[in-house]
């Protein structure tokens, strides 16, 4: 059985088509990367993914269970998690708060345990900061849980967003460019990371425009171009496949002539 | 222009040196406040404290809902008036204790707050607002014109004194002054106990970013309808105490400006803070007395005072980052790689790593 099975879904905004019959089969413990040139809709998809968007139509089915009615809250909770093309931290909380707030659902304490403090409050709040404290250890942001998200260097940001993506207990994150803005050696790291991570047992959904990140990472590419899905396939056949060049380049006779 | 803001951090800075020992000054800040109506002898003086006092309430429980939450609310004055009708009319018809109306009171504009943030909370910023503000006026518009219980314009007198086991307490035998404590460190209580925990947490996720809150499984509208329940259940509680200590209320006392008041105190204090409100509510209050020799003027330097905070410190005096560092709750191991940590801790860890 395939872990997140999209079907044919599309997503139209009035008249336009952001995203026409897109299918995607993706088995657990793999890194799937989307590609496409701006505007291709790829964000969409992940906005369709997370219900933040309501598909227009098709299925997305997780775990043999379907989840394209649900909304955002119990997407996560059922397992999936994001990461924002334009960093969306909670700028002025804690870096640690920010990973606590991603285990907000797994907190398991109510209003009465709060107000008088019982035992299970405690418990829970120390062993949310143990965990919280744990992921930030793994993601080489420890040193600095003390420091609020906004004043981070970039790469940090981007990094935490991640961890918060994990502190939620997800299965599958879902990754928007992750190195946009990166260095090369920054860049570098953050392949090193996401490797780690499905090691580790994640399954991972990445938008990219770093070529080079995407080669190397890759299990499998989704191509997609003007909400269409173009090409599929290994990192190296997506290398040399026409239509991608296409996508991406242009066509011959347009560039040259004039 | 930045100079200042940073003087003024500088200043903070040396304040909280002063201070090392945290047990020593709460208990000279208890014995101080429990002293004080002997220190100050005045009614006068007492009074003002005291008002200081019922808008700390009120702005400790605005701060929840704008300061945590992020939801701009125009119209607390309104729970602040359901809270003292509520009471008002329940002690002078029905005769009942003002220790049982007061809950009710409160409980009662908890459930006024329910029913106004169920629909309306979904909606956020300028439009939040403005539905506030209306609702503000219905209730003026409701207390004025609903003669029967409310007695319309001419309000209603006489509120009994809140006795406690025969006995009156008033503002002469600091009664009322010792009440007003015990409501404000109840206030203050339940306002931290939700602040340090998950629902603060999720309020103030909600505040940075809603999207991303929603994305982190926080089911927004839910929180911000609690921050605005247990908002209106302390403006309600506030407004109790108030009828029952001036014992005279008409609808003139909950206007508008009431709720500007409010706000004014929250952002002046600064947004995301508690002790922030106990010290807008201080000089807000005061300053109209403290600027009495100024006559007529002095509500334009009150407005210019506003208007120069907004302009060197918008973040409140209190407000903005904190440079002291992250409270981890008692109990939680920072080193958790280093060889000293016991093996308990070591396999606490472990079963941490298997969660990841």
């Amino acid at each position: 059985m395939t872990f997140l099975e999209v079907k044919d879904v599309s997503k139209h905004f009035g008249g336009l088509v952001a995203v026409d019959k897109v299918s995607l089969e993706i088995n657990e413990g793999e890194i799937v990367s989307i590609i496409g040139p701006n505007g291709a809709g790829k964000t969409t998809l992940f906005n369709m993914l997370t219900g933040v968007y309501a598909l227009t139509e098709g299925e997305i089915i997780f775990e043999g269970k379907p989840i394209h009615n649900l909304v955002p809250q119990e997407i996560v909770k059922a397992g999936l998690a994001r990461t924002f093309q334009n960093i969306r931290l909670f700028a002025d909380m804690r870096v640690i708060e920010n990973v606590l707030v991603g285990m907000h659902t797994n907190t398991e304490y109510n209003f009465f345990d709060l107000l008088f403090r019982t035992k299970r409050f405690r418990n829970q709040e120390i062993e949310k900061h143990q965990v919280a404290i744990a992921i930030l250890d793994s993601i080489g942001l420890k040193e600095k849980m003390h420091n609020y998200a906004t004043n981070l260097p970039y790469g940090d940001q981007r990094r935490l967003e991640i961890a918060r993506a994990i502190s939620t207990n997800a299965k599958i994150l879902l990754l928007d460019e992750p190195a946009a803005g990166m260095n090369p050696q920054e860049s570098e790291d953050l392949l090193c990371f996401i490797k780690s991570l499905r090691d580790k047992g994640y399954t991972i959904i990445l938008i990219e425009h770093d070529m080079n990140v995407v080669m190397n990472i890759s299990d499998r590419i989704y191509v997609i171009d003007h909400g269409k899905k173009i090409a599929e396939g290994l990192p190296v056949d997506i290398a040399s496949n026409k239509r991608v060049i296409e996508a991406y380049l242009g066509r011959s006779e347009q560039s040259c002539s004039q | 222009m930045e100079k200042i803001s940073l003087q003024f951090d500088r200043i903070k800075e040396k304040m909280n040196f002063i201070k090392p020992n945290k047990k020593r000054d709460f208990l000279l800040l208890a014995t101080l406040i429990l002293a004080l109506p002997y220190i100050i002898n005045s009614q006068y003086l007492l009074r003002i404290v005291i008002m200081i006092g019922v808008y700390s309430i009120l702005a400790l429980s605005l701060g929840l809902v704008t300061g945590y939450a992020g939801q701009v609310s125009l119209g607390h004055a309104a729970f602040y008036a359901i809270g003292a009708y509520f009471s008002a009319v329940l002690s002078v018809n029905f005769g009942i204790s003002f220790f049982i109306t007061a809950p009710i009171a409160a409980i009662a504009a908890a459930i006024c707050g329910l029913l106004l943030g169920l629909p309306t909370l979904r909606l956020s910023g300028t439009y939040l607002a403005i539905t506030t503000l209306g609702f503000c006026e219905v209730v003026r518009m409701v207390l004025l014109n609903w003669e029967k219980v409310t007695n319309g314009p001419l309000g209603i007198n006489r509120i009994p004194r809140p006795s406690l086991l025969g006995f009156d307490l008033t503002l002469a035998n600091n009664g009322m002054y010792y009440l007003m404590v015990f409501f404000l460190v109840f206030t203050t209580v339940v306002m931290l106990a939700i602040v340090r925990s998950k629902i603060g947490r999720a309020m103030m996720a909600i505040r940075e970013d809603e999207l991303a809150a929603t994305m982190m499984g926080i089911k927004t509208t839910t929180y911000k309808v609690i921050a605005f329940v247990v908002s209106a259940f302390f403006s309600g509680l506030a407004g109790a105490f108030y009828a029952h200590m001036i014992r005279f209320i008409d609808p003139n006392t909950f206007t508008f400006d009431t709720s500007i008041m409010i706000l004014s105190i929250v952002i002046l204090g600064g947004m995301g803070t508690i002790k922030g409100m106990f010290l807008g509510a201080a000089i807000l209050v005061s300053f109209p007395e403290v600027l009495r020799f100024l006559q007529e003027y002095r509500f334009v330097v009150y407005g210019m005072v506003l208007v120069l905070m907004m302009r060197f410190r918008p973040q409140g005096i209190l407000g903005g980052q904190k440079k002291t560092a992250y409270k981890l709750p008692k109990g939680v191991i920072v080193d958790i790689n280093s060889n000293n940590s016991s093996i308990e801790v070591r396999e606490a860890m472990n079963t941490v790593e298997e969660v990841i």
